[in-house]
């Protein structure tokens, strides 16, 4: 879904790349605290694992392809803040090595498939924490539906700042309606590869799914502790 | 239970993730993305301007001046490599002076319980 340059005007682009910045900024400050020797190395494989992942277009119906965006992966392994850092580094990335994604619609790229699908996808999370069964099946679940609503939210979004500062006139309901549709099926390729790669990590070291801290048995002795180190 | 280390498991995520990438260079649809196709049918795709970087040497998910059936692989090791170095060295500077700051407190950068 990366915007190229062009499709919105300059006031646009500078404002979403003012909201990027500081939306980046604000992560960081958030992140610092739930930096150590293990969520360190783990964002650099979510990045790395987001940037892999995206390069696999699957097909969703005729002619059309989509594939993850990874904000929902990213919250549920990482968090939130660390989640929204390793997809936009996966977006600086592809827009400078790649020519993936305008550089100027990288605000916007990094508003719409960082900050939008992590956000969406917490909220999802903290939500199904608090009223799901403590299972692992549930953790699996909620990273499931997180993931499928995250990419339409974020079709609607992209749509909301088109009809800001979109550079055509197009009837906005009929973009939306197509935006929302098509990235509802990629939602759920989406889903499918974020539910596998949860549940990869949930079996092997479940205290290291940010996502699923809730389900820790609190006998403190590896699994809350973020100085732990093995 | 054994408990993979943090090592073992981003050593075989990032081998995994080679995988994955090698898999997408080969068989990925080269159909539009959602948006593109979108874009397309509403009109939208008549705005777009060139990647300023499009004739850079990993433009396109492909390494310039390497085998055609090889070259997208090579694309996706460099970008592999790229955002686990820049993610993991970012947050790497963050930590470092984090800790430096916080140093007269100890713990103070922890958020633990």
């Amino acid at each position: 879904m990366h915007v190229p340059d062009g499709f919105l005007d300059a006031p646009t682009s500078v404002a979403t790349g003012v909201v990027a910045l500081a939306g980046v900024g604000i992560c960081l400050r958030k992140a610092r605290a739930e930096l150590d020797e293990r969520t360190v190395p783990l964002a650099g494989l979510v990045a790395a694992f987001v940037f892999a992942t995206q390069m696999f277009n699957f097909p969703v119906g005729a002619g059309t392809s989509g594939h993850l965006l990874g904000g929902a992966l990213a919250a549920m392994l990482v968090g939130p803040w660390l989640g929204a850092l390793c997809v936009s580094v996966v977006l600086l990335v592809q827009a400078v090595l790649f020519a993936d994604g305008g550089l100027t619609a990288l605000g916007t790229n990094i508003v719409l498939m960082a900050f939008v699908t992590t956000a969406v996808a917490w909220g999802i999370i903290s939500l199904s924490a608090r009223v799901l069964p403590r299972t692992a099946a549930s953790a699996v679940g909620t990273a499931f539906v997180a993931a499928v609503v995250s990419v339409p939210v974020s079709a609607l979004a992209f749509t909301g700042l088109y009809s800001i500062g979109g550079t055509t006139d197009v009837p906005l309901g009929a973009l939306a309606g197509a935006m929302v549709g098509v990235h509802l099926l990629i939602g759920l390729g989406e889903a499918a590869i974020t539910a596998l790669a949860v549940s990869s990590v949930l079996a092997v070291r479940p205290d290291l799914v940010a996502g699923a801290r809730h389900l820790l048995p609190q006998d403190g002795d590896l699994a809350m502790s973020p100085r732990s180190v093995s | 239970m054994t408990r993979l280390s943090v090592r073992t498991l981003v050593v075989t995520g990032v081998i995994v993730a080679v995988v994955v990438a090698a898999f997408a260079s080969l068989y990925a649809s080269g159909d539009p993305d959602g948006l593109n196709r979108v874009a397309a049918e509403e009109g939208l795709a008549d705005q777009e301007q060139a990647h300023d970087l499009e004739d850079g040497p990993f433009a396109g998910y492909e390494a310039s001046g390497i085998d055609e059936s090889l070259s997208g692989g090579v694309a996706g090791v460099a970008g592999i490599a790229a955002t686990f170095l820049l993610a993991g060295g970012l947050l790497l500077v963050v930590r470092r002076r984090g800790s430096d700051r916080d140093a007269d407190g100890p713990g103070a950068a922890s958020s633990g319980p």
